[in-house]
């Protein structure tokens, strides 16, 4: 078990709150949290413009009209607020950093003051009276602090009365400030990685099929058995789309292991696309539906060239949301693969119909090891949904979990499910210059995990989202837990998956105990 | 930020991959190691190594199973493992070995 009273890591240890508190506020704390700014090559290649413009200020308010004009929602969010307070204490980054520009509401109204100056009759005639505000270089400044503070994760939404979603707020931020040159070099390199090669990573297609045959190389020394991760296979009936961190890094491998091994033994046949070979969409996180389509176009022109009959959707939090939720608006219709099923899938939904099917058997004492907790992640428990009744988001990964585990346990019910927390990482986040907030972020689900370890002697967290994965791995050290104490839900059936033909380590006495037993 | 080699600038990104990955030498490695605060011994040089062959065939770093299973291989399982490549690259091997190999950083959500 992990050991809370050291850090992994070395560095000075961080000990998470034993209960949920609201901090002293911590006035203008992440005021210098800035993320590095994208080069021109990275906005340009996006199209947005290189370098900020010269007149800026106009673009950036015409911007603000249009899209409260093409986004309704946008508008009603921020006209609606009354400023009742119920989302102060609910974001992750304000519990964590005190910063009360970290409060949803303030959020909001680093935009809505500049909107209210523009676009309504009180701003523009007694903006004192309303605080309403001129779009100035420092506020495009804390614009850029502090809507990079945002993971985009929904949070705040649930607890506001009129539903008003910051999210979207952050979202149209961040596009206004592509629009004037202004962009974030994280998501924007990324975005134009996936345009050039097709994923986040610049995995070509040779690294792409090395590293899967590695893979299946690795299964099959493991088990026995021979699987397959097939690239490019035309004519196969499943095209799965994953995170291309489920190529790369830990323990995300882990969960393509698992994939593969439930395709497997279901029999389908399947196939990734080294074209199509991300889901992630990070035109999401800034806000860009033209290149949330650009991406999402891959995917529909993968499925067309390999001639699928169905799109899989591997552990990706916000990749299931755009599927999920845009996916069809973006590059529909599907009309051109089975109708019988969803469009797309996402892949617990698969394997937790396998299971019910009783195609696939398992040894839950493979995961006896793990004393396991579930971290519901952001976009796939507030932005979609899985399976066909209510709530199967939160249902189906613990129902996957329990059929292959032992040892589970729930986090206090305010952070789970609906009201679950972000890992901190989210919504284009995910950078190491940003890592005090991440960490900050982090703190509040930390405090979470504490209180089962201490209750229940929880080792282990599982989640199924790349960002999630990425992110514990990195900050679970720094709170005393292990970087592997963070799982993908798919490992966990991995490890308990029984393959037909494969070796086990208890093969060998049950078949002598029979040949014992045969010959007495 | 840049650095420093026989009184030439290396120019380097903000967080120190160097930007023109052809500026690579062997002793421009131990500079970035240095200010990684990391000293190259015959190890630290195996990974290194490795990474630069994996990136000239193909075009990118390793993922870190990758890396381990070939490094088992040429220095055995107790070098090996995960563990160990964070002794050598306390900020991990993809990353900060990928700095001092002079390979770009992988980007997405790794």
């Amino acid at each position: 078990m992990a050991s809370l009273d050291m850090n992994a890591e070395g560095g000075p240890r961080l000990v998470p709150d034993d209960v949920f508190k609201i901090p002293k506020l911590a006035c203008d704390a992440m005021a210098d949290s800035h993320p590095y700014p994208a080069y021109p090559e990275h906005n340009m290649k996006i199209g947005f413009p290189g370098e900020l413009l010269e007149n800026w200020q106009e673009v950036a308010i015409a911007k603000i009209g249009e899209l409260a004009k093409r986004n309704r929602a946008f508008q009603v969010y921020l006209d609606a607020c009354v400023k009742c307070g119920a989302c102060t204490d609910k974001c992750h980054y304000f519990l964590g950093s005190g910063d009360p520009k970290n409060m949803p509401v303030a959020r909001q109204d680093l935009l809505r003051s500049v909107y209210r100056r523009y676009y309504t009759f009180a701003g523009k005639y007694f903006p004192w009276l309303v605080g309403a505000r001129d779009l100035t270089k420092e506020v495009l400044d804390e614009w850029y602090a502090y809507y990079h503070q945002c993971s985009q994760c929904r949070r705040c939404s649930v607890f506001c009365p009129y539903g008003i979603d910051t999210a979207e707020i952050s979202m149209a931020a961040r596009e206004i400030m592509d629009s004037v040159g202004i962009g974030q070099k994280y998501c924007n390199e990324i975005i134009g990685k996936v345009k050039d090669i097709g994923n986040n990573l610049g995995l070509q297609e040779k690294g792409l099929r090395a590293t899967l045959e590695g893979l299946e190389e690795d299964i099959e020394d493991d088990t026995g058995v021979s699987v397959r991760i097939p690239l490019d296979e035309k004519g196969a009936d499943i095209l799965l789309i994953t995170p291309s961190a489920d190529f790369f890094a830990e323990p995300h491998i882990e969960g393509l292991l698992g994939y593969a091994k439930v395709f497997h033994q279901a029999g389908v046949s399947w196939t990734i696309s080294s074209y199509a070979s991300e889901a992630a969409n990070f035109g999401m996180f800034i806000g860009s539906y033209e290149n949330m389509r650009d991406l999402a176009l891959r995917i529909r022109k993968a499925a067309e060239d390999l001639g699928v009959k169905r799109i899989v959707f591997g552990e990706c939090g916000h990749a299931w949301r755009v599927a999920y939720s845009f996916l069809n608006t973006l590059a529909g219709p599907f009309d051109f693969l089975d109708p019988n099923y969803p469009v797309p899938q996402h892949i617990l939904e698969f394997t937790w119909d396998e299971i019910q099917k009783g195609t696939l058997k398992f040894d839950k004492s493979r995961n006896d090891h793990y004393r396991l907790t579930y971290h519901d992640s952001c976009n796939v428990a507030r932005a979609s949904r899985m399976g066909d009744k209510p709530g199967g988001q939160f249902e189906i990964p613990r129902n996957v979990i329990k059929a292959v585990c032992n040892n589970y346990f729930e986090m206090d019910r305010d952070t789970i499910k609906e009201s679950t927390l972000c890992c901190g990482g989210g919504g284009g986040l995910l950078t190491d210059e940003v890592m005090d907030i991440r960490v900050k972020g982090a703190t509040p689900r930390m405090t979470a995990l504490k209180q089962v370890t201490q209750d229940h002697g929880v080792t282990h967290m599982a989640a199924i989202c790349a960002i999630c994965k990425t992110q514990f791995s990195k900050v679970m050290p720094k709170f005393g837990y292990e970087m592997d104490s963070i799982v993908s839900v798919h490992q966990l059936v991995s490890n308990a998956i029984i393959l037909d033909g494969q070796e086990t380590e208890e093969d060998a006495d049950p078949v002598g105990e029979a040949a014992a037993a045969e010959v007495s | 930020m840049n650095y420093q080699l026989d009184g030439q600038e290396v120019p380097a990104d903000e967080e120190g991959y160097i930007t023109n990955l052809s500026d690579w030498s062997k002793d421009l490695a131990e500079v970035i190691a240095k200010e990684e605060g990391i000293e190259m011994d015959d190890e630290r040089w195996e990974v290194v190594n490795f990474l630069r062959d994996y990136y000239d065939e193909y075009q990118i770093a390793p993922a870190v199973r990758v890396l381990i299973k070939a490094i088992k291989k040429t220095m055995g399982p107790e070098k090996g493992n995960n563990k160990y490549m964070y002794e050598l690259f306390p900020y991990g091997p993809a990353k900060q070995a990928c700095k001092i190999a002079g390979l770009p950083k992988p980007t997405g959500c790794v």
